[in-house]
């Protein structure tokens, strides 16, 4: 047995009442998108119904009401991350917005021509591009840690790459290989070469605990519909110090203290990188998700994840020998829930499409790492991935529906 | 609900497994496109040589790689165009592109009765290609069909412009 109670949990997601061609649900895309729980969708529904109005403006009751809820939102995300105070949880729309907010402000008043950032080869798009933007218009220089043959990062080269490098932007979890980077000592040495450090913890966040003081990590990006949350909103922690320095991102309401014809000045943190309208109810709904998952308990979270995924990686090893690769570490310690392979002769696609007649929803392509996938040398991969609500029988319809798939392309 | 087998056709399958036309060709004479799939991660390489004397397709070769249903539509796509004038490629493009979407329609059902996509389909021979009528049936892998022709439809735009 694991350390979550699955049956239980199952039965407060919706979703999972539902049938699809005619067979129960077997959801193994959370690192995509994670499902709802009941206790999100009726938060939001509350705010939509009961005290919706907007933030930071009105004086009557429900703005006030709806401005609490929205501010202890964000308290209930600064405690999530240990965050040393709420006023440097900037909310943004998802983690993708988030780095793109530190490389337009931060990157842009701080770095120039010659100065150089490094990332890794394992990194999403949404760590890859904003930066690519940067380094064309910016002339600043790109480094790339290179991956080892067990999939983790080869730091062995790491002092050099860090030498004159203004940032390291990097990856706590790998979306693809479910590589778990151990960040503390990352910070460390970036900080040792007058670095600073940002965390792309989209994926990480929603699985193990996360401190980021623990990492002494400076920007730290993570989104809310990957934590049972909703879409359209996202969170950006970073050093209080480090906001306050930063320029403005986006420009308009909310984020100003006052504006006249000749300029403006720049309202306090956080709302000073919140113009506009916010996604109030999506917050909300947000804080709701932070609620559910703190009450399972992020070790349990954790522990109940790393039953599910060895349990997963042993029955695709055992099921289909050699004629299945899994691109990832085989150790548990170092890796998350997300479960990436590839048949042998069957592409990923195929494969897919043969597991959703069995209600097997899994992702199939390059999952937005494509300088990733040209380094392992596969155009497209199927990936599992595991969370609260996924147990040993998922695992179990999943492999069933692999063998139907191999023996359909008759492999 | 559409079956595996709506979708994945012995003819496909057939052409999955062994491709035709697999190769590359001399750039020039030959004209070489890259067409992609962003979403997925499919890639077509099509070379295509076109004799000006005759405006026939010459010959025609295919790299990349992708699932099933783009390497088999790629394969197939190449083996109807060899030796085919033009004229005659054009046709078959928006043939095969009413096959694709005049289901599509049907499906959304926005009203349309499909006779502008109908008249493209009259009188073009598909063969094989029709194999792939069962793509429409899964929405999501229209696309997967579709790559190698918008790429075919891509290479003879880039030659019409260059022999103008």
């Amino acid at each position: 047995m694991t350390a979550l109670d699955v049956a239980t949990i199952k039965r407060d997601f919706p979703i999972f009442e539902r049938e699809v061609n005619g067979k129960r649900l077997v959801y193994l895309d959370s690192a995509s998108s994670a499902q709802k729980p009941l206790a999100v969708l009726d938060a939001m529904d509350h705010a939509y119904r009961d005290h919706y109005a907007n933030i930071h403006r009105g004086v009557y009751t429900i703005a006030e009401e709806a401005t609490v809820a929205f501010e202890d939102a964000r308290r209930k995300v600064a405690r999530f991350v240990n965050a040393p105070r709420k006023e440097e949880i900037v909310f943004t729309r998802n983690a993708t917005e988030s780095i793109n907010l530190v490389a337009y402000s931060w990157g842009r008043a701080n770095l120039k021509t010659g100065d150089a950032v490094v990332l890794s080869h394992l990194e999403h798009h949404a760590n890859v591009v904003p930066w690519q933007i940067l380094a064309a218009e910016r002339g600043i220089e790109l480094r790339w840690i290179p991956l080892t043959q067990d999939f983790r990062l080869d730091l062995s080269n790491l002092d050099a790459l860090l030498e004159g490098a203004r940032l390291l932007a990097v990856s706590a979890m790998s979306n693809v290989l479910g590589t778990i980077n151990d960040i503390r000592p990352l910070a460390d040495a970036a900080h040792a070469h007058g670095a600073l450090i940002l965390v792309d913890a989209c994926q990480y966040v929603p699985h193990v605990a996360t401190d980021v003081q623990q990492w002494d990590a400076d920007f730290v990006a993570f989104s809310s519909h990957k934590i049972l949350g909703p879409t359209g909103i996202g969170a950006l922690w970073a050093r209080f110090e480090l906001l306050d320095d930063m320029p403005p991102f986006l420009g308009g309401g909310e984020m100003i203290r006052d504006v006249r014809l000749d300029g403006f000045t720049t309202n306090d943190l956080p709302w000073k990188f919140e113009a506009g309208t916010p996604a109030i109810v999506e917050a909300i709904g947000f804080g709701a998700a932070i609620d559910y998952i703190s009450a399972l308990g992020m070790d349990a979270v954790r522990a109940h994840e790393r039953l599910v995924t060895r349990y997963a990686l042993e029955s695709l090893r055992e099921r289909f020998g050699e004629s299945l690769t899994i691109h990832g570490p085989t150790d548990i310690e170092v890796r998350g829930g997300a479960v990436s392979f590839l048949f042998d002769g069957i592409h990923a696609h195929d494969v897919s499409q043969v597991l959703d007649e069995d209600a097997v929803c899994v992702r199939a392509g390059h999952h937005c790492a494509k300088p990733l996938m040209r380094q392992l040398g596969v155009p497209a991969t199927t990936r599992a991935s595991f969370y609260v609500y996924n147990d040993e029988a998922d695992v179990d319809a999943l492999i069933e529906a692999l063998a139907k798939a191999q023996k359909f392309f008759a492999v | 609900m559409a079956g595996l087998e709506d979708l994945y056709r012995e003819i496909i399958l057939d052409h999955y497994r062994s491709p035709r036309n697999r190769g590359e060709l001399a750039v020039p004479p030959a004209h070489k496109v890259e067409g992609f799939n962003p979403l997925c991660g499919d890639e077509v390489v099509l070379y295509l040589d076109i004799d000006p004397a005759t405006d026939t397709v010459r010959d025609v070769k295919i790299a990349g790689q992708g699932c099933s249903i783009s390497q088999a539509s790629t394969s197939m796509m190449s083996s109807a165009v060899k030796g085919q004038s033009i004229e005659e490629v054009r046709k078959l493009i928006r043939a095969f592109k009413a096959l694709m979407s005049i289901h599509e329609s049907k499906l959304e059902g926005d009203g349309g009765d499909g006779s502008d996509l109908a008249a493209d389909l009259a009188g073009v021979r598909l063969g094989d290609l029709e194999a792939l009528q069962g793509v429409v049936k899964f929405p999501v892998r229209i696309k997967c069909a579709t790559l190698s022709w918008n790429t075919l439809q891509q290479a003879l735009d880039e030659t019409s412009q260059t022999h103008s």
